[in-house]
Formats: C-alpha cells, sequence, structure tokens
C-alpha cells in the first residue's frame, strides 16, 4: 500500500503543480498543455481511487476532445496575454471566494460523513468481483433511469445550443450528385456549331 | 485491482526515465556551442510576419464539440455493453431512449446543414 501512497502523493502533486501552471503560463497554448498533464494525472487518482471507468472515460472525453476544443478557444479567442494580466488582481477576490467555498463544502462533506459515524470508504463500496465497468453499468440505465435520460437531454440541448449559436448561412453549397453525372451523356454536354469564315459565333 | 496497474507504473517510470537520460546525456556529451543564428529561420526562410495564432473559423469549433457530445454517447455505450446480461430489456430500453433522443439531435444538425462544408 506504500506504494500505492507514494504514486497518490506523486500523481496529486504533480496535478496541483500543473494546475498552478495553467493559470501561471505566460502562453495560452501551454496552459492548455498543463491542463493537458493534469487531466492524465487526474486519470491516475482515479485509477488509485478505484474507479477505473471513470479514469479512461476522462482520457478519452477529457484529453482527446475536451483538450482539443480548448485548444480551438484559444486560437479562436485570440488572446493578448498583457491586457489578460491587468484584470488579474481585479478577479482574485472573486477567484478567492470561490475556491473557499468549495474548500469548506469539501470540509462540510467529509465532515458530515465522520459526525454520521459512517468512515467514508463505507460510503462509497468498491464490490469484490465485479469490475468497475460492470458495476457502474448494473445501476446506471436501470436504477439511475431518470438521470441518464436526463443526461441524454442535456447533450442534446448541447447540440442544438451549439448549432444555433455558430452556425451562419453560407448562402447555397456546391454538392455533388454523383447519378447527375454519371448519366451525363455527349449530348448534354457537347455542341457541334457550324462556324462561318471571319464571322465567329 | 491496483496490481493490474502496475506494469503500467513501471512502463511510466521507465518512459520518463530513458526520455530524462537521452536529453541529459546530450547535453553532456554533445559539444555546445550556442549561437543566435543556430536558432534564427534557416537559409532563405523568413522571418514570422504575424502570431501563429490567427483567428480561424468558428465551424472548427463546432465540429469539434459535435464530436464531443458524441463522443460522451459512446462513453456511455460501454458500461452498458458489459452489463446487458444483466440489466435485460429494461436497460436495453433505457439505452434505446437515450440514443433515440441523441438522434433527434443528429437529424437536427444533418438537416439544418452544420456538417456541410462548401
Amino acid at each position: 500500500m506504500t506504494v500505492a501512497l507514494a504514486v497518490f502523493y506523486l500523481l496529486a502533486g504533480i496535478t496541483i503543480a500543473s494546475g498552478v501552471m495553467v493559470i501561471s503560463a505566460r502562453n495560452p497554448v501551454h496552459s492548455v498543455l498543463f491542463m493537458i498533464l493534469a487531466f492524465f494525472n487526474s486519470a491516475g487518482l482515479f485509477v488509485l481511487a478505484g474507479a477505473e471507468f471513470l479514469a479512461m472515460v476522462l482520457i478519452v472525453v477529457y484529453v482527446g476532445a475536451v483538450a482539443v476544443l480548448f485548444l480551438f478557444v484559444v486560437m479562436m479567442l485570440d488572446i493578448d496575454v498583457v491586457a489578460m494580466r491587468q484584470g488579474f488582481m481585479k478577479y482574485l477576490p472573486v477567484g478567492a471566494l470561490v475556491g473557499l467555498v468549495l474548500l469548506i463544502e469539501l470540509f462540510l462533506v467529509f465532515g458530515t460523513l465522520r459526525i454520521a459515524d459512517a468512515p467514508i470508504a463505507a460510503s462509497v463500496p468498491t464490490p469484490e468481483g465485479v469490475t468497475n465497468t460492470e458495476a457502474l453499468g448494473a445501476v446506471l440505465y436501470t436504477e439511475y433511469f431518470f438521470a441518464f435520460q436526463l443526461a441524454g437531454i442535456i447533450l442534446l440541448v448541447a447540440i442544438i445550443g451549439a448549432i444555433t449559436l455558430t452556425l451562419r448561412d453560407r448562402g447555397p453549397i456546391k454538392r455533388q450528385n454523383i447519378s447527375e453525372q454519371v448519366h451525363r451523356d455527349r449530348t448534354k454536354s457537347v455542341r457541334m456549331r457550324r462556324v462561318e469564315p471571319g464571322r465567329g459565333l | 485491482m491496483l496490481e493490474a496497474y502496475f506494469p503500467i507504473l513501471i512502463f511510466l517510470g521507465i518512459a520518463i526515465g530513458l526520455a530524462c537520460i537521452i536529453m541529459i546525456s546530450t547535453l553532456i556529451v554533445a559539444r555546445q556551442h550556442p549561437d543566435s543564428a543556430k536558432l534564427s529561420a534557416y537559409e532563405c526562410g523568413f522571418e514570422a510576419f504575424e502570431d501563429a495564432r490567427g483567428r480561424f473559423d468558428v465551424r472548427f469549433y463546432l465540429v469539434a464539440i459535435l464530436f464531443i457530445i458524441f463522443d460522451l454517447e459512446i462513453a456511455f455505450l460501454f458500461p452498458w455493453a458489459v452489463s446487458l446480461g444483466e440489466i435485460g430489456l429494461y436497460g436495453w430500453l433505457s439505452m434505446m431512449l437515450f440514443l433515440g433522443i441523441l438522434t433527434v439531435g443528429f437529424i437536427y444538425e444533418w438537416k439544418k446543414g452544420a456538417l456541410e462544408w462548401e
């Protein structure tokens, strides 16, 4: 277990360090790369906590897709780093407040679990003989039916929102009509003209 | 469960160690003659005119966001496929409803022409 503990401290340390680098790196693209490092380390932490499926989804979805999306956003926003630095002190109190609230919530969650005289390990059991993914699948689609369908509806709203926000009409699009191309013959495309000398068409 | 991940840990250690060895040994073994000309644009290359991060079309963003949404849909399919034998018809219908909701979005996206590229 000491190896697991050492790996936990290593991964957690790298996660926090790369999180600090995300907000302090000068180049926004470097920030995104540090964020990817943080995602990888968080995936390692999930594995240590026994949540294998979440770890893999974190890598597939966050590293594979969300990080690319962030890169797009960084590219599109055309960020002026110097101008952004000027607002840092202005937003520091708000950010500190949000961080403080989150910290208090964390303490409350762990505190109440202890007050209720139930150790945290007992409230999140890892069933024996069943893999993490199977354990998830056994309850996600039946017991948590409503939440699952809600997730689908949220994704639907995301699709519609993304399309309505970004899609502009760009005029008629040229499409390829294969059967029309195949059925094109000589009579439709070539005309024979008799040209009088010295007159042209 | 964690024992299964031990080879990955070893592999990670070897990869990081090897990368460090290669970088440090080139620093030590190779001759170092730093010169600003070595870092400049090579031969007929131009100095960069402007920042590489120009704005580009929002449609790339749209494709990426649509990709993420369907990526998440696939992520939901994995545990379902593993445990379909246990959860039976109810679980199957539950997933079909979920896929149906997303298919509505897919049809919307198709008809709206969000995937068109002239």
